[in-house]
């Protein structure tokens, strides 16, 4: 096809670009696997931090990391259907209803996490938090302090667009033709979503948790203010409680330690098992996706 | 409603279903209706918890025009609650107040918050972050879109099937990952190779805020140039035209809107980022446009500073200052890239129809 040079310097110089951005992806990826793999064993993984965190290791962060994202996707998974499913089934696409609420989640989607973290600490926390003290403690400060259930619920928010997304797509994939069968059997819209729609969308509502998951582990600026610790000698075993995170360890390891070199093997384990976690949750995302893709065509 | 529900005590099942049906629906619909009310909440609390700077500068002037920073920390403590002050403050009044008076502190040209005589002025933050932005979209924008030209137009489609994956795999790096590497390898690397004197700065900042844009620039650059209609392609290749100018001189001006909003959104998530900020720009907050100094970016200034403010305090309100600032300002580009550039791509498609 190339009839002159320019044509294939310029085609070159594109491909150039995606091979110096899969580079960057590879370099980081072996960088982390190169520094972290020696120090990643079963005792590194199941310790806690011992020597003013120079050694030992991750396991209450690692504890923490789950404990959140499980209460996060408890509480964005079902939200995040139930509007995926208005979008797709109830709602007219030129109301102005379901237009705002489009914007509404495309807002959700594109505002800076630490904005999160501000909402959390201001209404989670200074507002909620507060007043649940004064309602049911008499003042007594328990709930109107950074703890996991703020920084799962303020993380809930911030995925609450990946998992409505994700749905919606596998809601749209659903064909016509099963719905109408349903419905001219005598079922109604209600019973058809049950029954058709929300079994037909398993693979998406699964692609959309795992994808918030990994999202959710990931992100740290959310959960700065409103839960997250350097440090705390017992796991979480109440919602009030604060907790270690993997993205927060790495952080606070990598920048605020006093003795950064010393932890330096840590940090870089500390990474590789974050970046296996969600490499390996969007891995699966990416295939359950893919598959959803091919069944609509 | 009421006709329903008794019908549905005197018959039979399929009855029930009807009101169940209509139940079913009230409910998904109202909690449809959460994601505008979080954003609504979001607007509502991060803007309360900013205002009462502006209350305090009410105060600040009235006692001393000159003292303003002692004025400012008495005002902070009769505030003790930040619901108190909401109620009293007149908003119609208030918001015009800190353009002529408080520019002060808060249009100064330091960042100081936390010493005798605080300083809260925002211009280092938003130069630095201007600064940081400019860096990493130079980098991302470029690099994602030519990439995007060569998956959408010149890779074969099984090469493509391989390229579009694994690029989008680097939207799951964590930003605290990309930031640790900037810290620890590219900071390094880069000095070595540049031999600038602050081994945390902008430029450092910048390529890793850039790869953290790149998958969003290129995956929406992409989805824009293959929503270009298979006739153009086919026009412009039977016309005798080779592949690059058909890709360069028909399908890209074609798709220049989309292209737009993809650097737009990229633009908002740069803007916005906070860990990376954090770890690779250094953080020192002074005006200088060499960008191999150290920068503090204003996301950055909330999440190092909101640790350790008082609840309530002046400090504490600035740093939800800024936010609201990065709020407005995303939720802006949100805006033009949702409705301005799409409205560019229908009427695109409309008039060469």
């Amino acid at each position: 096809m190339n009839r002159n040079i320019k044509d294939t310097i310029v085609e070159s110089l594109t491909g150039v670009c995606v091979l110096v951005i899969i580079f960057i992806i590879v370099a980081i990826l072996t960088i982390t696997i190169i520094g972290g793999w020696p120090n990643l064993n079963w005792t590194f993984l199941s310790e806690f931090p011992k020597d003013g965190m120079t050694k030992g290791g991750i396991f209450p962060a690692i504890v923490g990391t789950a404990v959140m994202t499980i209460i996060m996707a408890v509480a964005a998974v079902p939200f995040g259907v139930i509007t995926a499913i208005y979008l797709a089934e109830y709602a007219n696409e030129k109301s102005i209803i379901a237009k705002t609420i489009r914007f509404a989640v495309k807002t959700l989607a594109v505002v800076p996490s630490i904005i999160f973290g501000l909402f959390g600490l201001g209404f989670f926390i200074g507002f909620v938090g507060k007043n649940m003290d004064s309602l049911f403690s008499g003042g007594e400060l328990k709930w109107g302090q950074p703890n996991i259930l703020w920084a799962s619920l303020t993380m809930a928010l911030l995925t609450l667009p990946v998992v409505i997304v994700s749905v919606e797509e596998a809601i749209r994939t659903i064909p016509r033709e099963m719905r109408a069968a349903s419905l001219a059997l005598g079922a109604t819209k209600w019973q058809t979503i049950r029954k058709v729609v929300i079994p037909g969308s398993v693979s998406g509502i699964l692609t959309g948790t795992i994808l918030a998951v990994s999202r959710g582990a990931g992100e740290v600026a959310p959960i700065l203010f409103t839960g997250a610790v350097y440090f705390s000698s017992n796991l979480p075993h109440s919602l009030s409680d604060q907790f270690m995170s993997l993205g927060y360890h790495i952080y606070i390891m990598s920048t605020q330690s006093s003795n950064v070199d010393a932890t330096q093997p840590i940090q870089f384990a500390t990474t590789l098992v974050l970046l296996l976690l969600t490499f390996s949750l969007n891995a699966v995302a990416v295939v359950l996706r893919y598959r959803i893709r091919q069944k609509a065509k | 409603m009421k006709k329903n529900k008794t019908q549905e005590m005197v018959t039979f099942n399929k009855k029930k279903f009807r009101f169940s049906d209509w139940f079913a629906e009230k409910i998904i619909k109202a909690v449809a209706f959460l994601s505008i009310a979080v954003v609504i909440l979001i607007f509502i609390f991060v803007f309360r918890e900013a205002f009462p700077i502006f209350r305090m500068d009410k105060t600040g002037a009235a006692a001393a025009a000159t003292m303003v920073q002692e004025s400012y920390g008495g005002a902070g403590t009769d505030i003790s609650t930040p619901k108190l002050a909401d109620n009293q403050v007149d908003n119609s009044n208030e918001i015009h107040v800190p353009v002529d008076k408080p520019s002060a502190t808060l249009l100064s040209k330091t960042w100081m918050p936390v010493s005798d005589n605080p300083r809260y002025g925002l211009w280092p933050l938003v130069l630095g972050t201007l600064k940081v932005t400019l860096v990493a979209l130079l980098f991302a924008a470029p690099i994602s879109i030519l990439a995007a030209i060569y998956t959408a137009m010149f890779a074969k489609p099984r090469i493509r099937e391989i390229i579009k994956p694994v690029i989008e795999l680097l939207a799951g790096f964590p930003s605290v990952v990309i930031g640790f590497f900037a810290l620890m390898v590219m900071a390094t690397v880069f000095q070595n190779i540049f031999g600038y004197a602050s081994r945390l700065n902008s430029f450092v900042g910048g390529i890793a805020m850039g790869l953290a844009a790149i998958p969003i620039i290129y995956t929406l650059t992409e989805d824009a140039l293959t929503a270009i209609p298979k006739t153009f392609t086919e026009a412009s290749l039977g016309l005798g035209a080779s592949r690059r100018q058909t890709a360069f001189y028909v399908i890209l001006p074609a798709a220049v809107p989309g292209i737009f909003a993809a650097v737009v959104l990229g633009l908002g998530r740069i803007f916005g980022e906070t860990m990376i900020a954090l770890m690779a720009t250094g953080n020192a907050a002074m005006i200088s446009i060499n960008p191999f100094d150290s920068v503090r970016t204003l996301s950055a200034t909330i999440g190092a500073e909101m640790a350790e403010v008082v609840f309530g305090d002046t400090h504490y309100n600035v740093l939800f200052l800024i936010g609201s600032l990065l709020f407005i300002f995303t939720f802006a580009l949100n805006a033009l890239a949702e409705f301005y550039f799409k409205n560019l791509v229908v009427r695109k498609y409309q008039s060469k129809k």
